[in-house]
């Protein structure tokens, strides 16, 4: 279970490095599906909790497919698609990061602008 | 495991629905999602088959209203069913809070029903160090309305010996097609997992 102080840590790192930058939705969420904080940019709306649920499923359909092919983890994964494109970051064995973006933002930002937040909120995550 | 959210004031609250294969698991969450539509802000997710057989999982988030200041809403799961497909059930498996067990109460189904509770103790152990005997479980022996047809089933005191003699866990017949007993079961898995997680809570 997180603290209120950690929860407002990640908000916090999740407005100001993801989608301030430009990045339409942000969200963490748990491998059993759960949401545990959902953002974007106001502009489009998301299903978040379907989402979710989906999104751990895909992750971790994924991670078993690693490990059947020797690897211990796929800790990046990229979905691209014609107007938006979907990164999934691994934070730690429970936790997810996924950001949603249009083509508008390039991917290496987007790249850069996740890996530093994946380091923050493992940083705040392990604080608890 | 529930995720309490103590800065939205949320808690969500895993249930999956297991059993064999076309023991009607994915017709339970139908009947519950057509029956609360309010309670039910998004669409039912279901991953499956061209022939309609759950591939991955069915996914309906249900919301119960508050619970001393929190929003409680319950996400309900099944698995695949069919032998094939343990990796996957292992997977939904994750994170889970309360199991409903849906068994087949045809004749032919018998042994199908009880290597489908071995394997579900069996992943839970190995998998995720659970105990199946202290989570919130409920039996449900569906397809009742059968009794009426020419096909073979088995009466509940041969259900009851076969799965929930050393389980001893709430148990129900049910007909998922009709809604038989679908709302009853639910209910009290609910029930019985927020009676679980409570000190985690409040």
């Amino acid at each position: 279970m997180f603290n209120q102080k950690q929860l407002d840590a990640i908000d916090n790192e999740i407005q100001t490095n993801l989608i301030s930058a430009g990045i339409d939705h942000v969200l963490l969420v748990d491998m059993a599906g759960n949401t545990i904080a959902a953002h974007d940019n106001g502009k489009s709306s998301l299903d978040s909790t379907a989402f979710a649920a989906l999104a751990a499923g895909n992750y971790a359909a994924v991670d078993a497919m690693a490990k059947l092919v020797g690897e211990s983890e796929f800790s990046l994964l990229f979905h691209k698609g014609e107007k938006a494109s979907i990164n999934f970051s691994k934070i730690n064995e429970d936790t997810l990061l996924i950001t949603m973006f249009n083509k508008e933002i390039s991917l290496g930002l987007v790249r850069l602008k996740v890996s530093e937040t994946v380091d923050k909120i493992s940083t705040i995550l392990n604080s608890g | 495991m529930a995720l309490i959210n103590v800065k939205t004031r949320e808690v969500q609250i895993k249930i999956v629905y297991y059993g064999p294969g076309r023991g009607g698991k994915t017709t339970n969450l139908e009947y519950i999602n057509k029956t609360y539509t309010k309670q039910i802000k998004t669409k039912m997710v279901s991953l499956k088959t061209e022939g309609d057989r759950t591939l991955f999982f069915d996914f309906l988030p249900f919301d119960v209203g508050k619970i001393k200041g929190f929003d409680v809403t319950i996400q309900l799961y099944t698995v695949p069913g069919q032998v094939k497909y343990n990796a996957t059930r292992k997977l939904v498996l994750r994170g889970v809070d309360g199991i409903v067990f849906v068994a087949d109460v045809q004749k032919e189904q018998r042994k199908k029903n009880i290597e489908s509770l071995n394997q579900l103790y069996e992943n839970l152990d190995t998998t995720y160090k659970l105990d199946l005997f202290k989570l919130p479980l409920v039996m449900q022996y569906n397809k009742i309305d059968l009794k009426n047809s020419t096909i073979p089933v088995l009466p509940s005191s041969i259900m009851q010996k076969d799965l929930n003699s050393v389980l001893q866990v709430p148990a129900f017949e049910a007909s998922a097609l009709n809604g038989g007993n679908v709302i009853v079961t639910l209910k009290k898995i609910i029930s019985s997992t927020l009676a679980s997680i409570q000190d985690q809570i409040f």
